[in-house]
């Protein structure tokens, strides 16, 4: 292989594949040329606005390319300041100080410093304010300008993480005192400058000239984002050329963009899963020798063939994924095994059993077709499954959080305690398990003293100890993690390491990829 | 003339009629279905506080009627109203500049007129051409040919005749862009070239029609016995049907054109879908998705508001052609 120009690898796309496939670098990245994605998750009713964002369309122009964070979640899942240079927090992890980055200035000529920081996490406090990062806010009760480039945070409540969420893509940093405009406008510090921006059809943008991650990212002079939300019409684009990349290759027609040569596919499994909630407060589900007799009950493999058509990994019923600091990967993995779902079936008191499933094709794509390969490898096990399909309208507040059983889906969450307290927590309103201190009293003794716990080791070893206890006695069964296929254009050069935080290298494919 | 005055007038009475029937099922068809605009925004996080603050803003607390009530009377001021997702935005900003219907309509809506325009110039002097062609060749294998291609292109699903398309002139020969991705400032070639393909699905669709009623109105009239004279006087076939038969039958054939037009407008929203068109129907399209009532209805309006000036000025036009209706006795 040595023998070969470099020249001459690239003009056979097998040789490119070979490369992607071991992972050599093509060589060092160099600025220039345009990147054009074409991306879903696009509505008319998109804005600059971070605390509405919720879809890739909006996260990989906003965190993605005009604006920054504090931090910043680096591909291999670890953390690096991005607008805060260093940080550091008194031993109960209540107050923090974050040291911020000297001489950058927004789009607009204005210089970044303590107060910005003020001001943009103020958007998201207030009654009225519906943003999605408020809980995260909202702990943060006291922000002390110590000087114009240091900021002092206090929280009600210790939060070892808190570096980590400030890494969300909700909590952007913006012009104090100018906000209202830079979200009309789209002015942020980020590597790329907006050009035009139309909701739920296209942004534009070119790189901002002196912008201080200097020439270590942010490698083309310009990007364009294109709004594709159906899913042909995405595939024709990337085939015909017209983009340079896509997000969430159809599963079934991976087959055709594979045999084109100029186009490769990236996969990475992150934290997104699919699930089926139980809610362990309502009977006969109280009891946790049914709960896994359905555990054992549940073909996780099948699903992850069938469903995701090998797309995904299995899931062992814990919400920690891949791309989370603390996945346990040597639990005990859970198999189908009827005879064991029979035994704690009969340790319940039953010889067999009628239990209603709901679900729908809202949960997830597939969901109908999960829950009855559920209803199929269950019926082994004495266990008979009622498959009701709900409309898909109203499915999260009719069914989801109501129905004893139904099915549901998690983007997962960069942080253990965060994903945790959305929904494990007693009491919390998404805990769609009513998972709480009747079912273990440990784990949640475990997340409120691994909140505060700044020794990694220490952290660790309870983050496992609560994974293991969602395994054995958990109310969520997780048959499957999703992956994020995606698809890129030969003539982009993309880094070794993909973020799995996120579908397209966590959004930030104008900072990080470049043309080859 | 003033038979014609009146007739219009009329017309366009009745008209008001139907767009304020048509106002009145949709807003009831829109609120029938599952979910509302607050459940479909918030997804998996829809708790009842937020749904319930989200319906509170949005005043979708109010019974039916009074909703209806409060729309109309913008409605009669020629207020489109805001969407529900720009006030959503606004309350959450609290209460900052927010984009009307009718802005968020009107650039999406030339998209629209626009890609109806191309698709017109093409495929009407097509359907004509061919129409007259196979009424002068009929029961020819031309005519049998036109025939089976139209009839075969009209009767699959438009998505299909889409797909069709982008493989062979996209895919296998990229000769246009199989992403119609337009917007503001574009030069007007490259926003043609773009359109292409759905202009060419478009035409595909809609020509059958055309053509087939365009043979027929002209076959209808050959029997007759004005066309056996000239016949007889020596004229040529071709001659026959362009001078003799085609102006007698403008009626139907203009009818029928104005029906598709109307066609084009409110049709495309599953073309403009499938090439990313920046159009009425994708917005239509997101707005029935999220349940925003006012979008919707500012989109069916447009759509019922087409349908009837084309019936309406098709109907003038036939009058005007048809020296019989223009001077009535």
């Amino acid at each position: 292989m040595y023998g070969i120009s470099r020249r001459g690898l690239l003009q056979t796309g097998m040789a490119a594949g070979v490369l992607a496939a071991t992972g050599l670098p093509l060589r060092a990245q160099t600025r220039g040329g345009k990147f054009t994605a074409g991306l879903s998750g696009a509505n008319t009713s998109d804005s600059w606005d971070s605390r509405t964002h919720s879809d890739i369309f909006m996260i990989s122009s906003a965190q993605g390319a005009v604006f920054d964070s504090l931090t910043e979640i680096a591909a291999d899942g670890s953390l690096k300041g991005e607008l805060a240079e260093s940080w550091e927090a008194t031993p109960d992890a209540k107050t923090w100080t974050f040291n911020l980055r000297k001489g950058v200035t927004f789009h607009n000529g204005k210089s970044f410093g303590a107060d910005d920081v003020i001001a943009s996490l103020q958007m998201h406090l207030g009654e009225e304010s519906k943003s999605a990062a408020k809980p995260i806010v909202e702990n943060i009760v006291e922000m002390n300008k110590l000087g114009e480039h240091q900021v002092e945070l206090v929280l009600a409540a210790g939060n070892a993480d808190l570096p980590y969420l400030m890494a969300d893509y909700h909590i952007l940093m913006f012009p104090a005192g100018q906000i209202e405009e830079a979200i009309s406008q789209g002015i942020g510090t980020g590597l790329y400058q907006v050009t035009s921006f139309d909701p739920g059809v296209r942004m534009t943008a070119t790189r901002y000239a002196d912008h201080y991650k200097g020439d270590s990212a942010g490698f083309f002079d310009e990007i364009e984002y294109i709004a594709i939300n159906d899913n042909t019409a995405r595939m024709n684009a990337l085939l015909t050329g017209q983009v340079d990349a896509i997000n969430r290759v159809d599963f079934k027609t991976e087959n055709l963009l594979k045999a084109n040569p100029n186009v490769r596919i990236q996969e990475v499994t992150g934290n997104e899963h699919y699930t089926f909630p139980i809610l362990t407060d309502v009977p006969p589900y109280n009891d946790v020798n049914l709960r896994r007799a359905l555990k054992y009950g549940l073909n996780r493999q099948e699903m992850v063939d069938k469903i995701l058509l090998g797309h995904g990994r299995v899931g062992n019923d814990s919400p920690i994924g891949p791309a989370n600091q603390y996945f346990n990967a040597e639990m005990e993995q859970l198999e189908y095994d009827p005879d064991k779902a029979k035994f704690y079936l009969k340790e319940a008191g039953y010889d067999s059993i009628e239990l209603d499933l709901s679900a729908s094709d809202a949960a997830f794509e597939g969901a109908v077709d999960a829950a009855q390969l559920f209803q199929a490898s269950a019926s082994a096990a004495g266990i008979k499954l009622n498959v009701i399909q709900e409309p898909a309208d109203g499915y999260w507040s009719n069914v989801w959080l109501s129905k004893p059983l139904s099915a549901a889906y998690w983007s997962g969450r960069p942080t253990e305690d965060w994903m945790f307290s959305i929904a494990y927590e007693e009491g919390v309103p998404w805990n769609d398990s009513q998972w709480g201190s009747e079912d273990s009293a440990r784990f949640q003794e475990l997340l409120v003293s691994a909140r505060t716990e700044l020794d990694t080791d220490k952290r660790r070893e309870q983050y496992y100890e609560m994974q293991q206890i969602l395994r054995d006695d958990g109310g969520i069964l997780l048959p499957m993690f999703s992956n994020f296929v995606q698809a890129v254009n030969n003539r982009i050069q993309t880094p070794d390491t993909i973020g799995n935080g996120w579908q397209m290298d966590n959004a930030r494919m104008a900072e990080r990829w470049s043309v080859a | 003339m003033s038979s014609i005055l009146k007739i219009i007038l009329q017309r366009l009475g009745l008209g008001l009629i139907t767009l304020f029937i048509v106002s009145i099922v949709i807003f009831v068809a829109v609120n029938l279905l599952p979910g509302d605009f607050a459940e479909a925004i918030l997804g998996q996080g829809a708790t009842p506080e937020s749904v319930a603050q989200i319906r509170r803003d949005l005043g979708l607390d109010q019974p039916l009627v009074a909703r209806y009530l409060d729309w109309l009377r913008g409605m009669l001021t020629l207020d489109l109203g805001t969407s529900f997702a720009q006030l959503n935005f606004a309350k959450a900003m609290g209460g900052a500049g927010s984009v009307t219907v009718a802005e968020q309509i009107a650039p999406r809506l030339s998209n629209t007129l626009f890609l109806a325009a191309v698709t017109a110039c093409i495929a009407v002097p097509v359907a004509v051409f061919l129409g007259v062609l196979a009424a002068l060749y009929r029961n020819t294998a031309f005519d049998k040919a036109a025939n089976l291609f139209t009839l075969s292109s009209i009767s699959s699903p438009e998505f299909f005749m889409a797909y069709v398309l982008i493989l062979f002139l996209a895919v296998l020969n990229p000769v246009f862009p199989s992403l119609s991705n337009i917007y503001e400032g574009m030069a007007f070639s490259e926003r043609l070239q773009k359109s292409m393909l759905p202009a060419l699905t478009l035409t595909l669709v809609v020509t059958a029609h055309m053509m087939r009623m365009t043979r027929a109105a002209i076959i209808n009239l050959l029997a007759s016995p004005y066309i056996e004279m000239a016949r007889l006087k020596g004229l040529s076939p071709m001659r026959v049907i362009v001078k003799h038969a085609l102006p007698n039958a403008l009626a139907p054939i203009i009818n029928v054109i104005a029906l598709n037009l109307a066609y084009l407008i409110t049709g495309v929203v599953v073309v403009e879908v499938v090439f990313v068109y920046p159009g009425i129907g994708q917005l239509f399209v997101d707005s029935v998705k999220i349940r925003d009532i006012p979008v919707v209805q500012a989109c069916c309006l447009i759509f019922a508001a087409a349908y009837i000036l084309l019936n309406l000025t098709a109907d003038i036009l036939s009058i005007i052609s048809n020296p019989r209706l223009r001077h009535p006795k």
